[in-house]
């Protein structure tokens, strides 16, 4: 046999073609398409009393105005509630255009379409529209006290609360009667998906065929185009949706139908023009999505050993001014919270509660980075308290690899059983012990003491269940070339998915990376998928194309055996190099292209290869369909968990109160790993966005609503100078749910960040008795924490 | 983000980019690097009618050096003047600060004299030209070239003596007299952001190694440039009660990345440090 691709750090295929700039992403498509721009609101919370677009009107190349009143059927109704549950009692989902009433800032109230897009923002700029301002509720505080509300009509700002107990007793009670206890207030405020590419949409109508083609920056196209289909009254069938190369989407892009990607194709089809919108920076600030802002009560009961007998936790999630997306974030927080970890009774209420600022959906950890907050700050608390080794607390709590698989008790957010399949927590943690330079930590702080220097290190650990259903698919095909072409519906932005998918079919298949086309994203190629996101996508597409190309195989060997003849059967007969051989005499083989070939029994021989496959030569198999392709599915019965753990250490200036990263380290398992270098680069990207979490990005509301912050100067996303050099060790516990072993790693990264670089910093200065609570921190916050003052 | 209309001239000799501005200064913009206009426009924080591009007087894209100091024309871009050697040897500062100017790429682009006549609080070449008591040249077709010293040339924030009128084509950067040594340190939450605080210190010695004149300025700690003088307080060579006695005098502001009280206490910190490396580079 070949040698496999699955476990080899290739290149990256797509690189070549973005390094060069040769990319596609949605701007560079519809050059002579009509632009649109928005009129978004202003103010937070507000009635609109008048819209006057008088002044707008003689603008050179202004092509149409919209607002609320202009749409029709089902474009006016409400988005949809994308998932909805029994605890979201009080539901609202914004309009595509505003009926009458804001809601935050940015909230799209008017659509100009004009001949470019300088042109329509003139035109935006000169539409008035007169708002009668109300109170608006900005933070949790805010929401909790509902001296306010955001929505007249729901009382308390609560969209949702929830309560889920893990079946271990009263968790209450289990605190009271434990011989310690520990309560903690903790928070972490906003931060958002940031991709560096916006939203954007092109739409096209042929009128003629009575097709609308969509393209958008998105991680889901086949869900936008059901979306699309229903909202515009199209017969799905006449609906294509596209994404081009996308610039990254880290959960901002799952959401959908956005306003503008209903908006644009409506519009594009009434004014039988080719439409794009594309979002700007600012744009992106106000009228995306944010996530995180969260606050939480802990309280604890443990015992002389650190174990825990009871933990209750209270969460109260900002959920934004609506909630398409659902409670998916506050749900994920409740029940990944629990990390490796036994925690004996368990209980978590979660509050979901209006707010008059962007809507909340996940970004790249999606409530996890919280709630290992609360755990790990949990953990560190329990050890001041006893004066214990943090990591020996966090051992004394973890679950055995005996113990697997292990039922947490908890209903995940797939709406099935949270049941880790497998791990192993005590060599992970044996692992980033010895990485991070845990036990010879005290020298090296004696010595940095010696020079003036304060230094800290800290760790946590997380558990990630990836790989959720309900499933996706692929098309393997052999091309008479020998190509092999891989379609997907899942989307990719940045993943590498033309590299990892092509190094399962390749192996499926015995041929080369290179002889192996991906196809990700365009519903023309392949219709049935969910999306990219949630750390899914190697695993369930993964999965699909290694069924279909295994099928396609079984098919390759069927049409070889009856083409070579001599009595040769397909299961003598195995794929390598290229070609069909047979196992035991590799010399009797027949190229897989001319297998293709042969697949496809012909009338006409319009070429030379087309010769060999004419009715009277071909020697396909009765009962097979035409052609070397297969589709083939995967559905996960449920997710399969990976986990990590970071170990860092930092150094705070006693003066200035600088933070500074010295050491990261990463022990990460996410089952078989189909590329190590992507994986690592999947960690590395996650780690950098973590420790802009922990030290740098904050998205910063004044009382009014407004965000204060809405570009890059200000929102403070990490460069490489801020990153430091990551090391990182894999570990290898094959997945129980799925054909391949495989777990996700999209998220990995990102998860425990906040929660690592706190204790750090916790540890660097305890001499000042110095307690983090809440993320991000700044260096003036550390030194006002110094100061003994509260962080809020 | 896109700019509102605008009418664009590109002259392509001072004198007429001078009339262009006699004709249209109250409603025309100098457009030179463009590092902080454009943006503005892109997100239609300023509308002018319209903009007078300089970039084609390619005769003002000078740094040049004597034993007075370096001028630096309208249109030599921060990079240049950040790898001029002789500018560097003339006034170690001058390289000391301007490399902290954002990023590469942005001086790249960006002038040291669009700097100065942007006038922000918050930048560099600021503070150095009120730290040097240097001065900008100042060009119209009512009144031809005037001077206008560091200290009246910030007025406020975003503020500068140019009227609508005059174009900036050169800025004077004297040399310091005597033994004197340097130096600029900032702290930022970002490499290359805006800085919390900055500061620049000239530290004067006599033969003995006695402090003779020392004196700082700061960014991002006022409406303007603050230049601050030591010379009494760093004369027996305490630079914590320098600092003390600096931080004193500077009045910053609360914003979302620091408080006013960290912004002092940096100054405080940042003071010392700067004192004693600008010290030790000329002390025997």
């Amino acid at each position: 046999m070949s040698e496999k691709h699955v476990g080899r750090p290739l290149l990256r295929k797509e690189d070549p073609r973005l390094l060069r700039g040769d990319g596609r992403y949605l701007d560079d498509l519809g050059r002579h398409a009509l632009a649109a721009a928005f009129v978004r609101s202003p103010v937070a919370h507000a009635r609109i009393t008048d819209i006057d677009v008088g002044d707008a009107l003689d603008v050179e190349g202004l092509v149409a105005i919209y607002t609320h009143e202009d749409l029709p059927g089902r474009i006016a109704e409400p988005l949809p509630l994308l998932i909805p549950h029994p605890d979201l009692t009080h539901a609202r989902t914004p309009y595509c255009l505003a009926d009458g009433e804001v809601n935050h800032v940015g909230e799209a109230v008017v659509m100009v379409v004009a001949t470019d897009r300088y042109l329509a923002e003139d035109a935006a700029e000169r539409i008035q529209v007169t708002y009668q301002e109300l109170p608006p509720v900005v933070g949790i505080d805010q929401a909790r006290a509902a001296e306010r509300l955001v929505h007249d009509e729901i009382p308390g700002n609560v969209a949702a609360r929830s309560v889920q107990e893990n079946g271990k007793g009263d968790a209450h009670e289990a605190i009271a009667a434990a011989p310690h206890r520990l309560t903690l207030d903790l928070a972490i405020e906003r931060s958002a998906s940031m991709p560096m590419e916006g939203k954007g949409v092109l739409a096209h109508w042929d009128a003629d065929d009575r097709t609308l083609r969509v393209h958008t920056s998105t991680q889901t196209s086949t869900s936008v185009r059901l979306a699309v289909a229903a909202k515009l009254g199209l017969p799905p069938d006449r609906v294509e949706v596209i994404a081009p190369d996308v610039g990254g989407g880290f959960g901002v892009k799952i959401v959908h139908p956005w306003p503008e990607e209903i908006l644009v194709p409506w519009a594009a089809m009434t004014l039988g023009r080719d439409v794009k919108w594309v979002e700007d920076r600012r744009e992106h600030f106000i009228s995306s999505a944010h996530e995180r802002g969260q606050q939480q009560r802990i309280e604890v009961g443990f015992d002389g050993s650190g174990r825990l007998h009871g933990l209750s936790v209270e969460i109260w999630h900002d959920n934004g001014a609506y909630v398409p997306y659902g409670i998916i974030v506050p749900i994920v927080t409740s029940t990944q919270l629990l990390g490796p970890y036994k925690v004996g009774a368990y209980r978590v209420e979660f509050t979901s509660l209006y707010t008059n600022t962007v809507i909340v959906t996940p970004y790249r950890g999606a409530g996890r980075p919280q709630g290992v907050f609360a755990m790990e700050r949990t953990m560190d608390a329990i050890a001041e308290h006893l004066g214990l080794d943090r990591l020996a607390v966090r051992e004394a709590n973890l679950i055995r690899p005996e113990e697997m698989p292990y039922d947490q008790g908890l209903v995940f957010q797939d709406g099935r059983p949270l049941i880790y399949d497998s791990g192993d927590y005590p060599t992970m943690m044996r692992m980033i012990r010895d990485l991070v330079g845990w036990d010879g930590f005290e020298a090296e702080r004696a010595a940095a003491a010696a020079e003036g220097r304060r230094i800290g290190i800290g760790v946590a650990a997380y558990v990630e269940g990836t790989g959720m259903g309900p499933y996706e698919g692929a098309h393997v095909k052999v091309e008479t070339t020998g190509e092999i072409v891989v379609s997907t519906g899942i989307t990719t932005q940045g993943q590498g998915h033309y590299t990892t998918l092509a190094q399962i079919a390749a192996d499926a298949l015995g041929v080369g990376v290179g002889d192996v086309t991906v196809v990700t994203g365009d519903t023309r190629r392949f219709k049935y998928a969910v999306g990219t996101f949630a750390s899914r996508a190697i695993v369930t597409s993964g999965n699909a194309v290694a069924v279909a190309a295994g099928k396609v195989a079984e098919k390759a060997k069927r049409i070889a055996a009856a083409a070579l003849g001599g009595g040769v059967r397909a299961e003598e007969l195995e794929l390598a190099d290229g070609v069909v051989r047979h196992r035991d005499d590799p010399a009797r083989s027949i190229e897989l292209r001319t297998v293709a070939v042969l697949s496809n029994p012909l009338r006409y021989a319009f070429d030379e290869a087309a010769k060999a496959a004419t009715q009277f030569a071909a020697a396909v198999t009765a009962g097979d369909e035409p052609g070397l392709e297969a589709t083939g599915y995967y559905m996960p019965e449920r997710s399969t968990f990976a986990a990590g753990a970071h170990g860092v250490v930092v150094e705070t200036d006693p003066e200035t109160a600088d933070i500074k990263i010295l050491r990261y380290c990463v022990v990460h398992d996410c089952g078989v790993v189909v590329n190590p270098r992507i994986v690592e680069g999947q960690v590395h990207g996650g780690v950098a966005q973590g420790i802009g979490g922990a030290l740098y990005e904050r998205i910063v509301y004044d009382d009014a609503g407004q965000l204060v912050n809405a570009s890059y100067m200000d929102f403070l996303i990490p460069f490489a100078t801020e990153v430091p050099h990551i090391q990182t060790a894999h570990m290898v516990t094959a997945s129980g749910v799925n054909p391949l072993g495989l777990k996700g790693a999209g998220e990995a990264g990102v998860i425990p960040t906040s929660a690592a670089v706190a204790s750090a910093i916790e540890d660097a200065e305890r001499d000042r008795a110095v307690v983090v609570r809440r993320m991000p921190i700044s260096p003036s916050e550390l030194y006002e924490l110094r100061k003994g003052r509260v962080h809020v | 983000m896109k700019p509102p209309p605008v009418v664009y001239h590109g002259p392509d000799t001072l004198e007429e980019a001078v009339r262009l501005m006699a004709e249209h200064g109250a409603e025309a913009k100098v457009l030179a690097g463009g590092q902080s206009l454009v943006p503005l426009l892109n997100m239609r924080l300023t509308a002018p009618a319209r903009l007078v591009d300089v970039n084609r007087l390619d005769d003002l894209a000078y740094v040049h050096s004597d034993r007075h100091g370096v001028r630096v024309g309208a249109l030599a871009r921060h990079a240049d003047l950040e790898h001029a050697t002789h500018a560097f040897e003339t006034i170690p500062l001058l390289r000391q600060a301007v490399r902290t100017v954002a990023h590469p790429t942005i001086r790249n682009r960006g002038t040291t004299v669009g700097s100065l006549v942007h006038a922000d609080p918050c930048g560099e070449m600021p503070a150095v030209l009120a730290l040097l008591d240097g001065e900008v040249v100042l060009r119209s077709e009512r009144d031809g070239e005037r001077t206008v010293p560091a200290r009246d040339f910030f007025v406020g924030p975003m503020e500068s003596a140019c009227r609508e009128d005059e174009i900036a084509v050169e800025a004077f950067f004297p040399r310091p007299a005597g033994r004197t040594g340097s130096d600029w340190r900032e702290l930022s939450r970002r490499n290359g952001d805006y800085a919390l605080c900055g500061v620049g210190t000239l530290v004067r010695v006599d033969d003995a190694g006695a402090v003779s004149a020392a004196k700082a300025a700061y960014i991002a700690m006022g409406p303007v440039p603050q230049v601050v003088d030591l010379t009494a307080a760093a004369a027996d060579g305490d630079w914590s009660a320098a600092a003390d006695h600096a931080a004193e005098q500077l009045d910053p502001e609360d914003d979302i990345h620091a408080s006013a009280e960290y912004r002092r206490q940096l100054a405080r910190v940042l003071t010392a440090r700067s004192l004693r490396a600008a010290y030790e580079a000329v002390a025997p």
